[in-house]
């Protein structure tokens, strides 16, 4: 697969550093990370860089991860990039309202590199 | 944050959920699971899912005295608010919390710095999510805090009264800590 540049939105950086390790378990070798410790941010950073893959917590503080998601669509940033919600929650209710604000898959914590692979993967290459 | 019907109607209405779910929020209460909700193995279930999950280990209850021998310890606090309200409370000493670090981001680290902290933080994150998953009622009716983490030496956590509390200890390699879920109000 050819380079792949993700935005990783999470508080925690432990977190990120996961996450990026876990698309590059997943077969993501040619990955550019950019990370972002906020909602806020992620939508600064992504008003000068383009990005095929956007993976963000939901439960942050200040901006959540389902207001990014709404002020992305919102302000027409990463137009047709896959974003997909990482969260603790748990319920079909979750879910539910992840893809109503636009998310493309949901991944539950804890997770292993292979729910990443078989959630993140399809995406990409539907894209 | 107290929640009751009215409150988790209105969570449904800003949701746009219709009337019949309007209704059932109103009526729901989490009172008659609650022996699903304080099933100790629930948390047991959750602990092993979420270190084999994240840290690659397998950890397994520990039946001895409930006591971190160390002076500096790391606890970390996720609130519940919903129709169950309470904490969930992870604790350990410092090696413990250190070696946890260590197996979730692969760095070492001679310390508690300020990525144990948010590592230590996280897992008590998914222990929440995962214990309140286990009852779907529970999860979806219930929000979770975002970690607060405490680091110390020689202090105590005192919890008034309780409706239910589950305190228990746990070991992965020669590192314990300790998981507790403390329930305060229940709809």
């Amino acid at each position: 697969m050819s380079e792949v540049r993700s935005l990783i939105v999470d508080d925690s950086s432990v977190m990120r550093k996961i996450v990026e390790r876990s698309l590059r378990q997943a077969g993501l070798e040619n990955l550019v990370v950019f990370e972002a410790g906020s909602g806020t941010d992620g939508l600064e950073l992504l008003k000068t860089q383009q990005v095929d893959l956007i993976l963000s917590d939901i439960n942050m503080p200040s901006m959540d991860g389902l207001e990014f998601l709404r002020q992305l669509r919102a302000q027409n940033l990463a137009p047709g990039v896959p974003v997909v919600m990482i969260t603790t929650e748990s319920s079909e209710e979750h879910v539910k309202q992840a893809i109503l604000s636009g998310a493309q898959g949901y991944i539950r914590k804890p997770f292993t590199a292979e729910q990443v692979k078989e959630r993140v993967l399809p995406l990409l290459n539907a894209a | 944050m107290q929640v009751n019907g009215v409150r988790a109607a209105s969570i449904v209405r800003q949701r746009g959920g219709g009337q019949k779910e309007m209704e059932r929020a109103m009526t729901l209460s989490l009172r008659e699971s609650v022996h699903l909700i304080s099933d100790p193995m629930n948390l047991d279930a959750t602990v092993e899912e979420v270190f084999q999950m994240m840290l690659g280990v397998n950890s397994r209850r520990y039946e001895g005295p409930v006591e971190i021998a160390e002076p500096e310890s790391v606890t970390a606090v996720v609130g519940f608010g919903g129709l169950l309200s309470g904490a969930c409370v992870f604790r350990s000493g410092a090696s413990a919390a250190i070696k946890i670090a260590a197996h979730m981001t692969g760095m070492e680290f001679v310390e508690i710095d300020d990525t144990v902290k948010d590592g230590i933080g996280e897992i008590c994150n998914m222990l929440a999510g995962s214990w309140k998953g286990k009852v779907p009622d529970l999860a979806a009716n219930t929000g979770l805090s975002v970690p607060a983490v405490i680091t110390g030496r020689d202090y105590k956590i005192h919890v008034q009264a309780p409706e239910f509390q589950l305190h228990h200890t746990y070991q992965f390699d020669d590192a314990s800590f300790e998981v507790t879920i403390i329930c305060d109000g229940l709809q």
